[in-house]
């Protein structure tokens, strides 16, 4: 069992119009890197040139924001759904 | 059921261009890259925020302030410098709220000349949400939609619901469970699905986010975002237009995900640029309460990071701990010159009150937020007493009565008898 990554809209051309995918990886920071393996060009889309993820991303490990856990440091486990979502809604 | 991005676009995605049409595309505010006017709220290379993007050429040739005054009293008056193609078919009766001179709230608050903009009594649903419900619905059926939806804390499920009936949509609203018995009975009188989500506002809309992946539904302030934000501009042009053809030199702003705040700024800008009013350099002020703050916390550390909170505040319409548009509207207010305040509970029903007792309007708690904040910058001296000054009242106090139970004292309760009347009020009866 793997970690599932739930894949925003604007992102799925990357994996292939699939809006859930899985990754392994013990920290946020590792899935990212799985998944860019995976899907070669994501974590460019999501991050900036020094590999921060951009403003306008947010990340949930299993519906929590992971600003309010240790961020891209945030661990995760087989079984965990992350989810990857743009901050742009909502008001 | 999953709906990927390109089978939403072909869906729902180009409309013929239309002589009307003053839209030209959709920009990305961070990038610059051009979008056609299709599905889609942030930028697919790097999330940013999506703005439309207008020909003010056409439009100065067009929107005068004769052709405006000439024209009914709704937000559609200002149609050129809306994002839709063809002629508005929701919300025709919507807009052009009253603006009036607030003497006795004036004098309470010390200041000279001040202005409340009363979205109270906004048609049909009382709050300001009419507006951008107004502008996402005409552009939803435009792109061929037949289903819409929001993620809401309350006023804006009631303006989805209401418009969405009038029209003849289908309509799923989602709310937090704990909202008010008041803005849940407010949507399903127009008998919408209306789900309730365990969570608070934030969980409601990280849900939406998802839900519009899966479904070829239009979610106003998730995948048609940049048409239904546009809405908001129209209380700016109405506050303009209202003042006698001027920007006010303040204007007090209740801020929840910060969209109207970064959308009046807009509109008084392009009022400016298609000369319908002098420049003026308004000064911008987030009003925001203690319990959920992250706005204000960023505008008072002159930062750009706005830190997500948990909101615990009985302004739930605010109550928005992870603000969509929290940069734009710090960014806004700081460049403006202006500043942000939070109250607590205490002060935001105290605020409530003295408009009332004031005025003679009863606000929702969003409005006394506005209030108090005002109160408190003015004390402050962050507003200066003898400069123009606006009040934001975007919301209805009829829908959140509950925080007011017990708070506004006792009634006097007699038998229907002259002598009950006498004992109990006569020493008021001079």
């Amino acid at each position: 069992m793997a970690v599932t990554v739930r894949i925003p809209t604007p992102l799925q051309r990357l994996t292939n119009g699939q809006g859930e995918v899985p990754c392994d990886g013990k920290t946020v920071t590792e899935l990212l890197a799985d998944l860019d393996r995976r899907y070669p060009g994501v974590k460019e889309r999501i991050c900036d040139e020094s590999g921060k993820l951009r403003r306008f991303v947010n990340i949930f490990v299993n519906e929590e924001d992971i600003r309010f856990l240790q961020g891209d440091q945030t661990t995760v486990k087989d079984g965990d759904d992350v989810s990857i979502i743009p901050a742009i809604a909502g008001g | 059921m999953t709906v990927p991005a390109a089978q939403t676009t072909r869906k729902a995605g180009h409309t013929a261009s239309h002589p009307m049409s003053t839209m030209i595309g959709l920009k990305c505010r961070e990038c610059g890259r051009l979008y056609p006017k299709q599905v889609i709220n942030v930028c697919e290379y790097c999330f940013g925020s999506i703005e439309v993007d207008y020909d003010y050429k056409a439009i100065r040739s067009r929107l005068t302030r004769a052709a405006i005054t000439s024209r009914p009293h709704s937000l559609w008056r200002y149609r050129e410098l809306l994002p839709i193609d063809g002629e508005p078919t929701i919300g025709l009766t919507s807009g052009f709220t009253p603006l009036f001179r607030a003497g006795r709230l004036a004098e309470a608050l010390g200041v000279k000349e001040l202005y409340v903009k009363d979205d109270s009594v906004s048609h049909p649903t009382l709050s300001f949400k009419d507006r951008v419900v107004s502008v996402a619905l005409t552009r939803a059926k435009e792109l061929g939609f037949d289903t819409v939806a929001c993620a809401s804390t309350g006023n804006l499920a009631n303006a989805v619901s209401a418009h969405a009936a009038k029209a003849g949509l289908k309509c799923f609203v989602c709310i937090p469970a704990d909202l008010e018995s008041g803005k849940v009975i407010a949507s399903q009188v127009y008998r919408p699905t209306v789900v309730s989500i365990e969570g608070t506002y934030d969980d409601v809309n990280r849900l939406c986010a998802e839900l519009s992946a899966k479904y070829p539904w239009a979610f106003v302030n998730v995948n048609i975002r940049p048409y239904y934000a546009e809405g908001s501009k129209t209380y700016g042009f109405e506050v303009a237009e209202q003042l006698g053809w001027r920007a006010p030199a303040h204007i007090v702003i209740p801020a929840a995900s910060g969209s109207l705040i970064t959308k009046i700024a807009k509109a008084f800008n392009e009022f400016q640029l298609l000369g319908l009013i002098p420049e003026t350099h308004t000064k911008l002020y987030a009003a925001q309460a203690e319990g959920c703050s992250p706005i204000t916390t960023a505008i008072q550390a002159r930062s750009d990071i706005v830190k997500p909170v948990k909101p615990k505040t009985i302004a739930k319409s605010l109550a928005i701990g992870n603000p969509a548009d929290g940069y734009y509207s710090t960014k806004a207010v700081l460049e403006s010159g202006g500043w942000a305040e939070a109250v607590t509970d205490d002060e935001i029903i105290a605020g409530i009150q003295l408009l009332g007792e004031t005025e003679g309007v009863f606000t929702e708690t969003a409005g006394g937020v506005t209030v108090a904040v005002a109160k408190k910058l003015i004390t402050q001296g962050k507003i200066p007493r003898d400069e123009a000054i606006v009040l934001c009242i975007t919301g209805n106090g009829l829908k959140t009565l509950e925080p007011l139970v017990g708070r506004l004292g006792e009634t006097v309760r007699i038998k229907p008898t002259l002598a009950a009347f006498q004992e109990r009020l006569g020493d008021q009866i001079k």
